[in-house]
C-alpha cells in the first residue's frame, strides 16, 4: 500500500516535470503565446539558419541562468532581485561570448552578431523572475530547456517561411527560381506579417483542441 | 535556507557579493581567453591578406602601416620588392551600418581580389556582396580605366539588384582604398630601398637569390 502511494507520488512528480518541460514547446511558447522576446524574433529570422542559431544560443544562456538563479534564490533579497538577475545573466552571456570567440571561431562568426542581443532578451529575465526564483534547480533547468527549445523552434519556423518566400531557399538550399522572390518578406515588414500569421494559426490550432 | 529579508544590510551584502564574484569570474575568463582570441584574429587577418594578394609571386614578408585610418598590410617578395598591399578599408554608409573589406591592390594600382571582413546587410539582398558574382567583378580592374561607381551614378560597377545602397557602400570602400594607395604608394616603395640599403644581411640575401635565378636560367638554356 505504502509502496503504491510512493510510486504514485513519483509518477506525479515525473509528469509534473514533463509538463514543466513541454509547456514551453507549444502551450506557453515564449514567442507565439507569451509574445516575449519579440525584438530578436523579428530581427534575426531573416533566414532559417540565423533564426535557429539565435534560438540555440538563447537556450544555452536560459538554461544556465535558470540553474544559477534557482540556486541563488534564497540568498538574494526580494527588493534587489532584478539587478542581481541582470548581473548574473549578462555575465553568462559575456562568458559564452568570450569562450566561443576563443575556441570555436567558426560558430562565433555566424552567431557573434546575436550573442549580445541575448542579454536584452526578456525571455531570459522573464523565466528567471516567473519560474527559477520560485522553484528548485531541476524543474528550473527543465523549464529553461523547454522554453529555449520552444523559442528555437518558432524562430526556425519563422526563418524558414521568410527565407522561402523572400529568397526562394531554405537553409541556403535554393528551391524556387531567381524570379520567384517576394523581397518584402526578408525586410522588417515581412517579419511582422509572418509573425502575425503564425500566431493566428497557432491560436486556431489551440482553440480547436 | 530561508529567504533573506530585504534589510539594507542584506541587500548591500548580496549585491556586493554577486557583483564581486561575477566580476572575478569575468576577469578570469577574459585572461584565459585573451591570447586565444588574439591568435584567432591574427590568423583570420593573415588568411584574408593571403587571399586578396594571391598572385604567382609568393609573399615573403608583410609590414603593417596605418595611414588615413586605413590599415595597410604591405606585402614584399623574397627580393624585397613591393608586390602590393592588402588594405583594410570600410564604409559607414551600408544599409545595415558599417561594411569592412580587405582589398588587395597590386603595385600598379590594379585590384587583385576583395574579401568582405564584416557586414550586416540584409540577407538575400545586400548580403549578396559576399558572393563572387558581385565582388569578383572588381578583380583585375585598374581604377585608372574603371570608374569605381555604380552604374546608376555613372560608373562601371554592376550593382546588386534591389541593393543599390549596399553596392554603393562597397564600391565607396574600394575606392577609398584605391585612392589612398595611389596617393601613398611612393612611400612604400621608398621604404623598400631603405631596407635594402641598411642591413648588409639583406643585401647578401638578395645577391644569393639572383645567383640562384641565374643558375636555373642557365640550366634551361642547356636543355
Amino acid at each position: 500500500m505504502k509502496k503504491q502511494q510512493k510510486s504514485r507520488k513519483e509518477e506525479l512528480k515525473m509528469s509534473n516535470n514533463l509538463q514543466t518541460f513541454t509547456k514551453g514547446l507549444l502551450k506557453e511558447n515564449p514567442t507565439l503565446v507569451l509574445l516575449l522576446g519579440c525584438c530578436p524574433t523579428l530581427a534575426t529570422t531573416t533566414s532559417a539558419i540565423n533564426g535557429m542559431s539565435m534560438g540555440l544560443a538563447t537556450t544555452f544562456v536560459l538554461v544556465l541562468s535558470n540553474i544559477f538563479i534557482s540556486l541563488l534564490k534564497n540568498f538574494i533579497p526580494d527588493k534587489v532581485r532584478i539587478p542581481c538577475y541582470i548581473v548574473v545573466i549578462a555575465s553568462f552571456v559575456t562568458v559564452v561570448q568570450l569562450v566561443m570567440q576563443a575556441y570555436v571561431p567558426s560558430i562565433y562568426e555566424t552567431l557573434g552578431l546575436f550573442i549580445p542581443l541575448i542579454v536584452v532578451n526578456c525571455i531570459v529575465l522573464g523565466r528567471a523572475e516567473a519560474f527559477a526564483s520560485k522553484n528548485p534547480v531541476w524543474p528550473s533547468l527543465l523549464d529553461g530547456l523547454g522554453m529555449g527549445l520552444g523559442f528555437t523552434c518558432s524562430l526556425t519556423v519563422l526563418g524558414c517561411i521568410r527565407e522561402f518566400l523572400g529568397n526562394g531557399s531554405i537553409f541556403n538550399l535554393a528551391i524556387l527560381p531567381e524570379t520567384a522572390k517576394i523581397l518584402v518578406f526578408i525586410l522588417p515588414p515581412g517579419a511582422f506579417i509572418v509573425l502575425g500569421f503564425v500566431i493566428a494559426i497557432v491560436n486556431n490550432l489551440k482553440k480547436s483542441k | 535556507m530561508a529567504k533573506r529579508e530585504s534589510t539594507l544590510k542584506n541587500m548591500l551584502v548580496s549585491l556586493l557579493v554577486i557583483t564581486v564574484v561575477t566580476g572575478g569570474i569575468l576577469g578570469f575568463v577574459y585572461s584565459i581567453t585573451k591570447d586565444a582570441i588574439a591568435e584567432v584574429d591574427l590568423k583570420k587577418n593573415k588568411a584574408a591578406i593571403e587571399e586578396v594578394l594571391k598572385t604567382d609571386v609568393e609573399i615573403d614578408t608583410t609590414e603593417v602601416v596605418e595611414i588615413d585610418g586605413l590599415t595597410y598590410n604591405c606585402a614584399y617578395d623574397a627580393q624585397n620588392q613591393l608586390i602590393g598591399a592588402a588594405i583594410k578599408t570600410f564604409s559607414n554608409n551600408g544599409f545595415g551600418g558599417k561594411v569592412e573589406l580587405m582589398v588587395g591592390v597590386l603595385v600598379d594600382g590594379t585590384i587583385n581580389k576583395i574579401s568582405v571582413l564584416s557586414q550586416s546587410e540584409t540577407p538575400g539582398l545586400g548580403a549578396n556582396m559576399t558572393t563572387p558574382k558581385f565582388k569578383d567583378q572588381f578583380n583585375g580592374k585598374n581604377p585608372n580605366a574603371y570608374n569605381l561607381m555604380v552604374k546608376k551614378d555613372g560608373g562601371d560597377v554592376d550593382a546588386i539588384t534591389a541593393a543599390t545602397i549596399s553596392s554603393r557602400a562597397f564600391t565607396e570602400a574600394v575606392k577609398l582604398a584605391c585612392d589612398s594607395f595611389e596617393a601613398n604608394k611612393a612611400q612604400f616603395v621608398k621604404q623598400v630601398s631603405e631596407t635594402i640599403d641598411a642591413p648588409t644581411d639583406a643585401v647578401s640575401e638578395i645577391t644569393d637569390n639572383e645567383e640562384t635565378t641565374e643558375i636555373t636560367e642557365g640550366g634551361t638554356e642547356n636543355e
